[in-house]
């Protein structure tokens, strides 16, 4: 999320409505009235364009539900979209109860650094909105990320995960966890007051707030629960266990991408032409991931793998999203093209060390999710005037190491926060309901045992 | 009267088809099925993983016939199916003791 004009809002304790500097460079309104008007037009465009990419990253659930889904088996195929469903819906409750309010409410000094703790419910003269935006459209555009963030892990326990215990974890990361790290940067706490070094960290619209937030989560998840039955041969071997629709795979690959011009230029908050660049770099780097990691299983395997290929679109355009108002469009391409290739070797490598995520979220949305974040520090072209002071030039754009540094202390300090309260989560909820389904029910299937009927049923059978 | 029953490639089953109509076959069914012969299936990549496919997609056709066309449906089913490749299938004949149509009771050939 920019944060240029929140800082004026935050710590200047002006309100009211930004005029964009287009307006004020012309003849055209010389009259305050004219001021007023154009500046109330471009509030009304600020909440409209707002609140339709908060509709895009909405859609983006759909996308997850049919990746994470098509990559499992058919088994438990209602189970994970049951999963997905539970994801917005319980996350929606408890991010519009408390979550908005430790993310965003209260004062940013002393305790506040680390966690807000006003308006709650939405409720009160302390609820926090951002630049022009209504509170309500910047709440709607807030709770799609806080979903983003929590539907990530499913895919990676799919198939083994109790039901009730996977609504515990959703609602916890949902209400707490996801809140407390976007307030260390978004709701303008330590990360964003200059972090160790005095530079802010910046992480445009979430790759690692959002994505390895989700990433850091389905790590633990996967690792407490244990790899499927049949996942590993009896010398160890990973074995692979086909997903049952790669339309659906594919389809929600396609459906992320284009929620993902909801997630990236939306995060500008403000309907400016400015978002042009960032969708095109959001597209650049999406497509390098792709055909990288097509290359690269092209390469390895002697056959270009599709759900790979899908994965690398997904880990391109994870990347991008710290930097995508940042860097140029070779930057863009770059950091995609490197995201795609990291990805294959990150399945691998998960595959090998016995943490088996079915979907690779923990590969797409952890790893590339840290890479991309850190990325900005290389390829940053903006510097502290370029940016209102929330950047500066990346270290091959001969700005130095400070924004290398910042990114590295940010991504070291979310990752470290959400794997701990993550790995308690998860330790507290198999030591009390327990994580996993019996081994009856996992080689059964999900669905028929979680939630009483197949998600495919035979008409011939039933009549 | 004879069953006969074919397992053939998926992607040979209207040529198999047109060669029975061909002969003088009035009708036939017809299942997906899986299975392996003797080569055991074959592996294929997921992921960049090998897994095992043990049982092999395939077609089963079964049809009823005429001792008098017997041979003739075998030789049509051999020559549609066959690729030249390992899993073209295999094709058996059994005998058959009773036919009944079901709409008009009629049996036998006269079922057929």
């Amino acid at each position: 999320m920019r944060r240029s004009r929140a800082l004026k809002y935050l710590f200047a304790g002006s309100a009211g409505i930004a005029v964009p500097a287009f307006i004020g460079t012309g003849t055209a309104f010389a009259d305050e009235e004219g001021l007023a008007a154009a500046a109330a037009v471009q509030a009304t465009l600020d909440n409209i364009w707002i609140l339709i990419a908060a509709v895009l990253v909405i859609f983006m659930q759909a996308g997850f539900a049919l990746v994470e889904a098509g990559l499992t088996r058919a088994k438990s195929v209602a189970n994970i979209f049951m999963k997905n469903l539970m994801d917005f819906c319980v996350g929606a409750l408890l991010f519009f109860a408390v979550g908005y309010a430790i993310a965003f409410g209260g004062d940013f000094t002393g305790a506040g650094k680390f966690i807000g703790g006003d308006g709650w419910f939405l409720a009160g003269d302390g609820v926090f909105t951002y630049g022009t935006l209504d509170k309500f459209v910047f709440f709607t555009f807030q709770v799609a990320f806080a979903a983003t963030a929590a539907t990530i892990v499913s895919g990676a326990m799919a198939e083994r995960t109790k039901f009730k215990s996977y609504v515990m974890y959703s609602a916890v990361i949902s209400a707490v966890i996801y809140p407390v790290v976007v307030r260390w940067q978004w709701g303008g706490g330590w990360l964003f007051q200059g972090g160790v070094n005095g530079t802010p960290f910046h992480d445009f619209a979430g790759s690692s707030i959002v994505h390895m937030t989700g990433g850091c989560a389905a790590l633990m998840g996967a690792k407490i629960l244990g790899p499927r039955i049949g996942k590993y041969d009896a010398a160890g071997k990973p074995r692979g266990i086909p997903g049952h629709n790669i339309p659906f795979a594919i389809l929600g690959c396609f459906i992320l991408l284009v929620g993902w011009f909801g997630f990236n230029p939306g995060s500008y908050l403000a309907a400016d032409g400015a978002v042009g660049l960032i969708a095109v770099n959001t597209a650049l780097a999406g497509a390098a991931g792709a055909v990288v990691a097509m290359a690269l299983t092209w390469i390895k395997g002697g056959k270009p793998d599709v759900s790979m290929t899908g994965n690398g679109l997904l880990a391109g355009l994870v990347a991008v999203t710290a930097g995508c108002w940042a860097v140029d469009q070779l930057g863009a391409i770059v950091i995609g093209a490197v995201a795609g290739a990291i990805v294959i070797f990150a399945v691998s490598f998960f595959d090998r060390i016995r943490i088996d995520d079915p979907v690779g979220a923990i590969s797409v949305h952890g790893v590339c999710g840290a890479f991309g974040t850190i990325a900005v520090g290389l390829f940053s072209t903006l510097d502290a005037e370029a940016s209102g002071g929330v950047l500066k030039k990346g270290l091959f754009y001969g700005g130095g190491a400070d924004q290398l540094i910042a990114q590295v202390v940010g991504v070291v300090s979310i990752a470290a926060f959400v794997l701990v309260t993550s790995g308690i989560l998860f330790m507290a909820i198999k030591k009390t309901v327990g994580l996993r389904v019996s081994e009856h029910e996992e080689l059964e299937g999900l669905d028929v045992h979680e939630h009483g009927a197949p998600g495919y049923t035979s008409e011939a059978l039933v009549g | 009267m004879k069953l006969i029953t074919a397992i053939i490639k998926p992607f040979k089953l209207d040529d198999v088809k047109d060669a029975l109509r061909g002969i003088g076959a009035v009708g036939m069914t017809v299942a997906e099925v899986s299975g392996f012969g003797r080569q055991g299936g074959h592996t294929e990549t997921y992921r960049g993983t090998e897994y095992a496919i043990s049982f092999v997609p395939k077609v089963r056709v079964e049809l009823v016939v005429d001792d008098a066309l017997v041979d003739a449906a075998v030789a049509a089913i051999t020559s549609a199916a066959s690729t030249g490749k390992i899993g073209d299938g295999k094709i058996w004949v059994s005998d058959v003791d009773r036919l009944v149509r079901i709409r008009t009771g009629e049996e036998g050939v006269d079922a057929l």
